[in-house]
């Protein structure tokens, strides 16, 4: 094991580079890249797209729009739903060279129940990411940016799975400190931050909302520094690992987030630039942070 | 059935070197040597591209993420790897102009090829060539592929204005050309010509790209006929390799990732 190697609620990773979820296809990418893909996988643990009960055919197109450095998304977690996605996507996910993360969103606490318990004893899962971007169909409250609702969500699920699990936080909780607290009480092994940011594009003639969706979230460089202040303020509540991301295109990128208190990095939107991404920020780590990834770097923006 | 018209592409970005950067009427070509790449990509697939330096900070504070291109024409370098690649592009945005200001010598940032060509006609069928402005990338390739086979397919353009159809000069042959204003060729779309030539002859496959409306018309008259065709998409994408579904368009089995899944896709799946 090379000396970035670390332990995630017990799961060790060759490395602290993850994908957010939804930013990388490895079964689409496989069919792109070959086994090169899989010889020079670039993350260090899988992270797949949500996966819901039933499949979901996503928003309807515009799906995209491109910002200052960044862009704005509507995609409407497109999935097979539970069933085919243990047929016809485990497998291929389970021959990745690295543990996998499966993300899970349940409409309800049912659903979302159903979806742990399914995925929960398999020797092919090593973690489990509970989206709560989500809204609570009795209550219309975002579960995860109520700090009640998303206790509620873990204590139901908390039971019936021994596999660690991470709660991925909203940016837009009031407090999202307040939210990863409150997942922490109700056992949740680690949290993960930023979701992206609520956005509205116009299209530039007809002001209409732009995208098929009509809202959609923002990511990339340009909420780096909402990322870095988040998982800052969430790492100083919790006692358990925080996965930081959110605009992450570099070793110093990835330092910077380790630095406030971060156990591992995701690259979401750097993956679309470059499917190498990851593979490319873990070298640019190494550099910075030779002794090992939990040492701290202080670093100064260049003026 | 046939291998899919896929070329696998290294799963990284490269760097390739600009050649030299051709103006043709209203469009650039871009040159680019790529050391590193396949030399057998399929015609119909395509790269993100992106300037290797200066990617940002023009219009609206943009480019940030790459753009697609069909490469329009290629030449294999000796020894088997790698190879000169096209791209004919249009100033439209931020991103084409970007990549239109490049001087050869400057790096061009790409990945590739990607999603999945075209496939010779089946059952005897002789290849019709349909592109319309831009979407005339792909055909010159395909163009360029059967004709060093021996197959000379009817090559049928359609271009804007005068301007635009300076693009017909790129082929081998002597296409066919239309354009909305009859500044050049025939004043007609070119679904007109399409329509006289599968008339006279139906036992034909249709290819074709170019603009939405084109390929819908493209689409409905070879359905009249009962002529197949393989119709390449154009989609905004983040990714081009099926990371961010962004690029979806709808199929007979729902939607379908332009990137992966096309963006070359017989019309009967097109829904």
């Amino acid at each position: 094991m090379s000396d970035m190697a670390i332990d995630l609620c017990g799961v060790p990773l060759r490395g602290p580079i993850l994908n957010g979820s939804g930013t990388f296809d490895a079964i689409a990418a496989r069919r792109a890249f070959g086994d090169a893909l899989l010889e020079r996988f670039p993350f260090d643990c899988f992270v797949s797209k949500t996966i819901t009960r039933d499949p979901r055919q996503g928003n309807p197109s515009p799906r995209l729009w491109e910002t200052a450095g960044g862009m704005v998304n509507s995609i409407g977690l497109p999935n097979k739903g539970l069933e085919r996605f243990l047929d016809l996507d485990l497998p291929e996910l389970a021959a990745l060279p690295v543990p996998l993360c499966v993300s899970v969103m349940g409409f309800s606490h049912d659903e979302l129940a159903a979806l742990v318990e399914a995925i929960g004893t398999l020797d092919a899962i090593a973690l489990i990411e509970l989206n709560l971007s989500c809204p609570n169909v009795e209550t219309g409250t975002l579960v995860g940016a109520d700090p009640a609702e998303t206790a509620a969500a873990v204590e139901r699920v908390r039971p019936l799975t021994a596999k660690p699990l991470i709660v991925k936080l909203t940016p837009s909780a009031t407090d999202p400190a307040a939210v990863a607290a409150a997942a922490e009480g109700a056992g949740a092994d680690a949290v993960s931050l930023i979701n992206t940011l609520k956005g509205m594009p116009l299209h530039p003639v007809t002001r209409e909302p732009w995208l098929g969706g009509r809202t959609g979230g923002l990511s990339g460089a340009a909420v780096r520094v909402v990322a870095v202040e988040q998982v800052a303020a969430v790492a100083a509540r919790v006692e358990i690992p925080v996965i930081g991301m959110g605009g992450v295109a570099s070793g110093r990128d990835a330092a910077d987030l380790l630095a406030v208190g971060a156990t591992a990095v995701a690259v979401g939107t750097e993956n679309f630039r470059d499917p190498a991404a990851g593979r490319r920020i873990s070298a640019e780590l190494a550099a910075i942070v030779p002794a090992n990834a939990s040492q701290r770097v202080k670093q100064h923006q260049a003026s | 059935m046939p291998a899919e018209p896929r070329t696998l592409a290294p799963p990284e970005r490269r760097i390739a070197e600009v050649k030299r950067v051709e103006r043709i009427g209203a469009y650039d070509l871009i040159v680019a040597r790529d050391p590193i790449g396949p030399a057998d990509p399929r015609p119909g697939q395509f790269y993100m591209l992106a300037a290797g330096e200066r990617w940002g900070g023009g219009g609206d504070e943009r480019p940030y993420l790459p753009r697609a291109f069909s490469f329009a024409r290629i030449r294999p370098l000796p020894g088997g790897q790698g190879a000169d690649l096209s791209f004919l592009l249009e100033d439209v945005g931020p991103g084409t102009r970007r990549l239109g200001e490049l001087d050869a010598g400057e790096p061009l940032a790409l990945l590739g090829p990607l999603g999945v060509g075209f496939t010779r006609p089946g059952d005897g069928r002789r290849p019709l060539l349909v592109g319309g402005g831009i979407g005339a990338a792909p055909i010159l390739c395909w163009d360029d592929e059967l004709r060093a086979e021996g197959i000379e397919a009817p090559v049928l353009l359609g271009f804007r204005s005068a301007g635009h159809a300076e693009a017909a000069a790129l082929f081998a042959g002597t296409p066919d050309v239309s354009t909305d204003d009859g500044s050049a060729g025939r004043r007609a779309l070119v679904t007109e010509p399409l329509r006289a030539e599968l008339e006279q002859d139906p036992h034909a496959t249709v290819y074709a790209c170019g603009p939405e409306p084109m390929l819908d018309a493209v689409r409905d008259l070879c359905a009249d006929l009962g002529v197949p065709a393989q119709l390449a998409l154009e989609a905004g994408m983040a990714c081009g390799y099926g990371a961010c579904f962004g690029c979806v368009v709808a199929t007979v089995d729902g939607y379908a990732r332009v990137c992966v899944d096309g963006p070359v896709f017989a019309a009967e799946q097109l829904a």
